[in-house]
């Protein structure tokens, strides 16, 4: 049983703070697996061109797993070409919820952000629930909830890249002034990433190569479960300031003192009592 | 008479008369039902216009289905 509150998107529950992106599994086999692992609620898709030698769809593994489908963007550069994926995914997933990606360039992934914010705007007034892939700038974030969306969800690092959230700061910037769920997307290397995203005041967490691409994916998917958990039990325990100096945590009262020949008839200590 | 479009970037020659409908039936793997979308000239085509909507010389069909990703 899970010791997560669930937590909802635009009136949606999920049981579980643990998003996974479905990109870089082996086999549809090892992605069931990992599924069951992670104990994910939601999964993320993407759309290509039918290819007549595929075997099997990844529809049915998240329909037996009984994940929600997230379809994204990926791959997208412009907001016209996100728009367009976003309305084929309606079509082919009979869903409004888009993970809207709009990428700037092939080596780093990020978001180009002018073109992210005109395609939210649009997508939003088509009626789509709009989760905007974004950076970890506090005011891109302000600027993507204020057109409308639903959540968002500022990278930790480049995607794939498994560096960790390099802007802690930001992140906790982006969680305090939301009014929407902030979900950490992309740069989680491991589980103890995770777990600190939660800790920083991240809602859930979105992670796909960290689990995908680790030697064991499936015990990778177990541990960031835990971590998200580790995390969510974490934050809500409040952990301690941080401080420069030493707090003993040993009471010094009652603390026996062994000063030199304090006591009269007091054996001799000279050996180890300095005069 | 035959109508020369492309589909995801390759050029096939259809009957006269093809409809959006009548070229996914041909499609090897294309998946019934949920988890397939279609776009003509870079307009989404929703799945009750198939049937009814032809496809003219020249036209750019693009068909995409659900893979991993994200």
């Amino acid at each position: 049983m899970s010791e997560q509150i669930p937590f909802t998107i635009a009136g949606r529950p999920l049981g579980s703070r643990l998003i996974l992106g479905t990109g870089g599994f082996t086999n549809h086999e090892i992605l069931a697996s990992a599924l069951e692992a992670s104990a994910t609620e939601m999964c993320t898709v993407a759309l290509r061109r039918l290819d007549p030698a595929a075997r099997g769809s990844i529809l049915d593994v998240l329909d037996r797993a009984g994940v929600q489908v997230l379809p994204n963007t990926a791959g997208c550069y412009t907001a016209r070409d996100a728009i367009i994926t976003a309305q084929l995914a309606r079509e082919a997933f009979e869903t409004d919820w888009i993970k809207l990606e709009v990428i700037g360039d092939d080596r780093t992934l990020l978001p180009d952000a002018v073109e992210l914010v005109s395609a939210a705007e649009a997508l939003v007034d088509d009626g789509f629930v709009v989760l905007p892939y974004t950076t970890d700038d506090p005011i891109l974030a302000r600027r993507l909830e204020d057109v409308g969306c639903v959540a968002v969800m500022p990278l930790g690092s480049p995607i794939g890249s498994g560096m960790g959230i390099r802007n802690p700061y930001n992140i906790s910037i982006i969680v305090e002034r939301a009014s929407v769920p902030v979900i950490l997307d992309a740069g989680v290397g491991t589980a103890s990433d995770a777990a600190f995203a939660i800790e920083l005041g991240c809602d859930a967490v979105l992670c796909a190569s960290a689990i995908s691409r680790a030697h064991d994916p499936v015990a990778m998917a177990r541990a960031i479960r835990l971590a998200v958990e580790a995390g969510w039990l974490a934050r809500g325990a409040g952990r301690i300031p941080r401080r420069r100096y030493a707090e003993a945590s040993t009471p010094d009262e009652g603390l026996p003192l062994f000063d030199q020949g304090a006591a009269a008839g007091a054996a001799d200590i000279s050996h180890n009592s300095p005069q | 008479m035959s109508v020369s479009v492309t589909i995801n970037g390759e050029h096939r020659e259809l009957p006269d008369g093809a409809t959006v409908a009548s070229v996914i039936d041909t499609l090897p793997g294309a998946p019934e039902g949920r988890g397939v979308a279609v776009a003509v000239g870079g307009e989404v085509v929703p799945r009750a216009q198939w049937s009814s909507t032809s496809l003219h010389a020249g036209a750019s069909i693009e068909v995409v289905v659900a893979v991993q990703g994200g």
